[in-house]
């Protein structure tokens, strides 16, 4: 494993907000009027509504290339950009590809008036998955073949600012890493600092 | 599609039994093959549903977004994976789960395809299998070999074919059970699973067992085949056996299972099964799908004639030692508990006494429970999944059931561990009581993800679980006990007909709009294996269906006799009492209301161009499509082999593949045709080429010297040059074969 370069494929990138289950059910219609508008890059399909399930996906925007949803897992809502299709580049590439667009996805979100400022990103935490056990399995090597990248990676989206890394710790689960920022960085100026 | 799905099989080398894994190699080539357009779509269209790989709503490259109908522009374009299905539309995987049975370590495995190739979401279906939705098709051979690695297969999941194998979810523990059915089905499972009498049917056949008569668990009277658990005494000696049913089912219109034998002894139901198989294959509808389900060919016949048609079958069936090898295998099956039996402690806790009030059921084991896990609408999340294994790990042996009531139960619970299960379960919002009670509402997919749903099942099931569950403690018992099933059209995927309080999906039109409406279905019977069908009574427009259940509960409440049940109650009452209630909930709105315009859960203006062909039938694919369609993917290998330096291997398979285009022409005049190369190669010369049937016009007889020199040299080995001419000829004496198959007009023989 550890001679292996790492692949980093279908990233998954979650920002987790301030708010209550309650707005996912006003999220409902916006989903199906982007999908109507087609505000986002990727081919918008349909819309998968899991509020019945505790602790979920929450409402998901599926698409060809990407679901986008609000999703509830261990009990955190965050705006999550789920890649599904492979892409061409590097993996830093990958990475911020990911990141921009789910900081889009929540801006987009924050403005919706129907949402009534109901959703707000909180500025200092996000977490990355690489959902592919095969190419990232969760463990060690994994994280050691890693950690340059997110290092990397964090240097440009928080543009220096300090930040903490937690690893997943359970083996069952997909390889990821939960970053937490001293300071809230709105997600204008973390989407500036990706494209600086 | 995943980026690793080229790593599976080296990923999960020596962890999938042989057979199982060539038949996902089998697969994979063919899904690689369809996708250069060299598989036909319907051949390839039948040889995923059989393997459990369905499409879904709106995968014909349309979806109306509530304004207009957009074009979804797939970055494959106008490939398809079947008639009018895109390639690149999400699809839905089937996976199939012998009488519900689960080890913990296939529940984490389904966790993990959950969040990696669908989104999140595991769904537990009404015959006890899994349904993973948005699934990309290229992704399907990984899916299968992950699940192969822990003793899962998804073959014949859909299609025409034999689907799962459902059983009574308490069976072996049950108190009123007459004996443990559980391995009588893993042992015919084991045995119909490829058989090749189970694979010409011209629809699917839907076997299920049940250890008693008197409750619901086994549904074997909506069953194409149903098993109840009987003894009898002979010769001082108790023998096991079963009272054998067939020709129910559901659909538009239900038919209840006929008695085919008082008695089957137990080491009979394979044979029998197998005889009953054989005569549906032959004499079964298969051009018109709609009557294509053995319940119409046993109404057809009349259960007498099709008894001496299955006891004349049985009669010619060649000895099969697996017909006892298997139940007398299976029958070695034993459960045992993790934790020594007891008495539950004492506990005052509110929220752990309502939910040990519904969810618990004793065992026939003193000091042991069954304790029931509901799933809201069947759905549980992969951490959800995962934290079920936990639990399962820490207070049994390592095993669970999916029920027909979409829910889990966990077996051999010690009545010590009590409290603690509880405790675990609730913590990952899997402790809700209610099981089996009114708020336990079972639902297909519907509109969400059916191609054929006309109203959306799991919105008003969302709808009506939130709302009585805001009331579930306050319902009369008669009420709570009340059985609410969903179906999002006719086809009763939601098993409507055999409740108190049933609705099935149709459309209406008010004020010129369609208008998404529910059938309402009363009065069926869930108890006595689905004994008794409910009857329709008027359809009411889907968002005033919770004032249905309002006012219909009420009336049950305030007018029942003598503690009648709902079935009693509205037998009694009769049909034109009861649509008397609610016929003002079924006119149209005031002028300018378009609240019912949409439907629950889905904020678009409703419309029925969303509806796609179903695939529940199955493409008719003859065994002659099937073999040519072999001798593809055959030749495909070949090539394969020749391009890495394996000549002889690719000679090989390139002649196997000529074989298997001659078999496929010879099986239509005989189709019982043995793999014996010689015996092919004779009975093509005789049925094809003396007769001149296999000639080309310009070519004559060319092709068919290919096989025969082929034949001839097969028992040498092959270089680099014969493989490379081999498969040449191959590939000629196949389209060949095509095309005689294509001139005989036979693309769709019955």
């Amino acid at each position: 494993m550890s001679s292996q370069p790492l692949e980093v494929q279908h990233v998954n990138v979650k920002l987790f907000v301030e708010g209550t289950e309650e707005v996912l059910e006003p999220l409902v219609p916006v989903f199906h009027r982007w999908i109507q508008e087609r505000p986002l890059e990727e081919l918008l399909l349909d819309v998968a509504d899991y509020r019945h399930v505790i602790d979920g996906p929450g409402v998901v925007l599926i698409g060809h290339e990407a679901n986008y949803s609000l999703d509830n897992t261990d009990g955190h809502l965050g705006v999550l950009y789920n890649r599904k299709t492979p892409l061409d580049g590097t993996n830093q590439d990958r990475l911020k590809q990911a990141a921009h667009a789910a900081l889009n996805a929540c801006e987009k979100l924050e403005a919706e008036p129907k949402l009534s400022g109901k959703i707000h990103f909180g500025g200092t935490k996000i977490q990355l998955l690489i959902n592919d056990r095969f190419l990232a399995p969760n463990v060690p090597e994994t994280r050691a073949a890693f950690d340059p990248e997110l290092k990397a990676f964090c240097a440009k989206l928080f543009g220096g600012a300090e930040y903490t890394a937690s690893y997943e710790n359970d083996p069952r689960r997909r390889f990821g890493v939960t970053l937490q920022t001293a300071q809230p960085i709105p997600p204008g100026k973390l989407l500036a600092n990706l494209a600086s | 599609m995943k980026a690793s799905n080229h790593l599976s099989a080296e990923k999960l080398a020596g962890k999938i039994p042989e057979a199982l894994g060539r038949e996902i190699d089998i697969f994979e080539t063919e899904v690689a093959l369809r996708k250069t357009g060299k598989i036909d779509e319907r051949v390839f269209a039948e040889t995923r549903l059989r393997r459990g790989a369905y499409g879904q709503r709106y995968d014909n490259g349309q979806r109306s977004d509530g304004a207009k109908v957009q074009e979804m522009k797939y970055p494959s374009g106008d490939l398809t994976k079947g008639p009018m299905t895109m390639w690149d539309a999400p699809g839905m995987q089937r996976i199939k789960i012998p009488g519900g049975g689960l080890t913990v370590e296939q529940l984490e495995t389904i966790a993990d395809l959950a969040e990696e190739y669908s989104d999140g979401i595991a769904h537990v279906t009404t015959r006890q299998d899994f349904q993973l939705h948005y699934i990309h098709i290229e992704d399907t051979p990984s899916i299968m070999r992950r699940l192969a690695a822990v003793g899962i297969t998804t073959r014949e999941a859909c299609g025409n074919s034999v689907r799962n194998i459902t059983a009574c979810p308490y069976a072996g523990v049950c108190r009123d059970e007459v004996f443990d059915v559980t391995p009588y089905a893993q042992g015919m499972f084991r045995f119909l699973l490829g058989h090749p009498d189970v694979q010409n049917f011209g629809r699917k056949f839907k076997p299920a067992f049940s250890g008693c008569s008197q409750h619901a668990c086994g549904l074997t009277n909506i069953h194409d085949i149903g098993f109840i658990a009987a003894t009898r005494t002979e010769d001082g000696e108790e023998k096991r056996g079963f009272v054998t049913f067939v020709g129910g089912g559901l659909g538009a219109v239900p038919y209840n299972a006929k008695l085919l034998d008082e008695f089957v002894p137990a080491e009979e139901i394979l044979p029998v099964t197998q005889a009953v198989s054989r005569v549906f294959a032959r004499l079964g509808e298969k051009r018109n799908r709609s009557r294509a389900r053995i319940k119409f060919l046993v109404q057809d016949l009349g259960i007498e004639k099709f008894r001496e048609l299955v006891a004349e079958e049985r009669k010619t069936l060649p000895y099969d030692p697996r017909w006892t090898e298997l139940i007398k295998d299976a029958e070695k099956f034993h459960e045992a508990p993790l934790h020594p039996g007891g008495e539950a402690a004492d506990s005052d806790a509110h929220e752990f006494k309502r939910w040990s009030r519904t969810n618990l059921r004793p065992q026939k084991q003193d000091g042991y429970v069954v304790a029931t896990v509901t799933l809201p609408l069947g759905d549980i999340t992969a951490n959800q999944l995962r934290a079920l294994a936990d639990v399962v790990r820490r207070y049994t042996k390592g095993t669970v059931r999916s029920t027909v009531e979409q829910n889990f139960v966990i077996r051999w619970v010690s009545l010590k561990d009590l409290s603690n299960l509880y405790r675990d379960l609730e913590a990952v919002g899997l402790g809700d009581p209610g099981a089996g009670a009114i708020v336990d509402i079972v639902t297909c997919p519907g509109t969400d993800t059916c191609k054929l749903g006309i109203s959306s099942s799991r919105g008003l099931a969302a709808e009506l679980h939130k709302r009585l569950t805001e009331k579930r403690f306050e319902f009369d018992q008669p009420v709570e006990n009340l059985h609410i099933k969903i179906s999002g059209c006719f086809n009763s995927c939601g098993q409507h007909h055999v409740c108190d309080l049933g609705f099935y999906g149709v459309s209406r039109k008010m004020g010129g709009f369609a208008v998404p409406h529910f059938q309402v279905v009363l009065g069926g019977e869930w108890e006595h294996n689905g004994g008794t069908y409910g009857m329709p009574v008027l359809a009411v427009p889907s968002k005033r269906i919770p004032e249905v259940v309002t006012r219909l509960t009420e009336k049950y409440v305030g007018s029942r006799q003598n503690g009648e049940t709902f079935k009693e109650f509205a037998k009694r009452t009769g049909k034109v009492q009861l649509k008397s209630w609610l016929e003002d909930l079924a006119r149209p709105a005031a002028p300018g209301d378009r609240s019912l315009f949409s439907d629950w859960g889905d904020p678009r203006e409703y419309t029925l161009g969303d509806m796609g062909t179903g695939e529940c039938a199955g493409e008719v694919i003859t065994a002659t499509e099937f073999e040519l369609a072999s001798a593809e993917r055959e030749l495909f290998e070949a090539q394969i082999a020749l391009d890495n330096g394996h000549f002889d291997q690719a000679g090989k398979t390139a002649y196997k593949s000529m074989l298997d285009g001659a078999k496929a022409l010879v099986k239509l005049v005989n189709p019982n045709i043995p793999s014996d190369p010689d015996r092919i190669v004779a009975d093509f010369k005789t049925y094809y080429y003396d007769t001149q049937k296999f000639w080309d016009p310009f070519a004559g007889g060319k092709f068919a010297h290919y096989l025969f020199d082929a034949h001839q040299k097969a028992n040498g080995s092959y270089t680099a040059d014969a493989s490379r001419y081999l498969i040449d000829e191959a590939q000629l004496f196949i389209d060949a074969a095509h095309s005689c198959y294509n001139q005989l007009g036979k693309a769709v023989t019955v």
